[in-house]
């Protein structure tokens, strides 16, 4: 038996509060606050709560899919980034920058944030950025 | 107050009396819930607040459930404060932890922690360490009960429509070991409505931790609205414990709860 308390930051939204997930044989099986979180001093709301549930969720998307005559294929990181960089370039050549938005999300960091609003804004310049926290 | 602590757990560990040991240890800058599987890892083991009382209180007695569920054939070490050793007479008496595979180390707690907590009793019937500090009574009870029923009324309606139903309060709870939770029985409470129904909601919980609430506070500490939820299960407490002279983990494990007794009916 391999049981751990894993302290880390729940991955809901960006307010960043302190968490312990409980560990059982590589499964996370349950949530607690972290008394000690300087952002929630022991509390959470119901979905900080609830997180571990998501992780082995089988309707997670942990590789890239690529949909190919209809059905989606796995593929490699490469191929994935190729073909978007490719449709990306094409659409903004074809109808323009603003014809392209970015949606970020609450789920990866702040600076994955930045870099998804610079490379929207400087690369293929366009201010059609949104957040999944736009409830 | 860690020194003697870790002097036992290592005894207990070393001579292979426990398989694993679950305290608190320091790491990343919190003190937080870990087993000890291993008496080389003990320098990180620590007890006692870290800045307000209650800090470090977490509710090891749910994570040795987890534990014994997944090991019954294995011994744990558990430590254990006043509340936790009530949890876990509790959980005995609820057939819940195998008394022969648990060995508590027990710490007393200091006198800033037993205040804020109005324990009755904040220190296990032995203890390793800390000092033994005498109990009081329940300030925060006699508050409300001084208000008049109109204006205890609408403080105890105004106190529950702060919530934010997050189950918090069931979640960190060491006794809420139920497979099936009245919070989540149709029946009994509107479970997709938001917010929840004032006061079902959370008289169905009170009257449901009637008998078994140890008087931890878990759950008052955990409430993101800061709900005097530990008001209110100290005021059940002190119902059950008027009618029934019976007071979960303050008597011995396996004297069962008035409200699994069917009997007489009280006098009044």
């Amino acid at each position: 038996m391999d049981y751990r308390t894993v302290l880390t930051t729940c991955a809901y939204c960006g307010c960043g509060c302190s968490l312990y997930l409980e560990v059982l044989d590589g499964r996370v099986i349950h949530t607690f606050p972290c008394k000690t979180g300087p952002v929630n001093e022991g509390k959470l709301c119901v979905k900080g709560w609830n997180i571990h549930e998501f992780i082995h969720s089988p309707k997670r998307l942990t590789r890239p899919l690529l949909r190919q005559n209809g059905t989606l294929v796995e593929v490699s990181w490469d191929e994935a980034l190729d073909f978007t960089a490719r449709r990306l370039r094409e659409i903004k050549e074809a109808h323009g920058s603003d014809s392209l938005a970015f949606l970020s999300s609450a789920k990866i960091t702040n600076e994955e944030n930045y870099l998804i609003q610079k490379f929207a804004r400087a690369a293929v310049g366009t201010n059609n950025v949104d957040h999944c926290a736009r409830l | 107050m860690s020194e003697k602590v870790r002097a036992k757990v290592k005894d207990l560990l070393d001579s292979g009396r426990i398989k694993g040991f679950l305290g608190l240890r320091q790491a990343d800058g919190h003190l937080g819930p870990h087993l000890f599987t291993d008496g080389r890892e003990l320098d990180a083991l620590a007890v006692g607040d870290l800045k307000r009382p209650g800090d470090t209180r977490y509710p090891l007695n749910k994570q040795l459930l987890t534990l014994m569920r997944c090991d019954p054939d294995d011994s744990f070490g558990v430590l254990v404060r006043g509340c936790d050793e009530r949890g876990l007479k509790t959980l005995i008496t609820w057939n819940q932890v195998d008394p022969a595979k648990v060995v508590a180390v027990g710490i007393a707690c200091p006198p800033e922690l037993a205040a804020a907590c109005e324990c009755l009793k904040p220190y296990p019937d032995e203890f390793v360490d800390g000092g033994k500090v005498e109990g009081s009574t329940f300030a925060s009870v006699a508050t409300v009960d001084a208000l008049d029923l109109h204006s205890r009324l609408t403080h105890w309606l105004h106190e529950f429509s702060k919530c934010v139903k997050c189950y918090g309060c069931r979640d960190i709870c060491p006794m809420c070991f139920c497979k099936e939770c009245s919070l989540e029985q149709e029946d009994l409470i509107h479970t997709g409505d938001l917010p929840p129904e004032n006061p079902i909601f959370h008289l169905t919980r009170a009257v449901h931790m009637a008998g078994r609430c140890i008087d931890c506070g878990l759950c008052n500490e955990a409430c993101p609205a800061d709900i005097p939820l530990r008001t209110l299960y100290k005021k059940v407490a002190e119902i059950i414990a008027q009618e029934f002279d019976y007071r979960p983990g303050y008597v011995e494990p396996g004297e069962k709860p008035p409200l699994n007794i069917l009997g007489e009916a009280p006098e009044h």
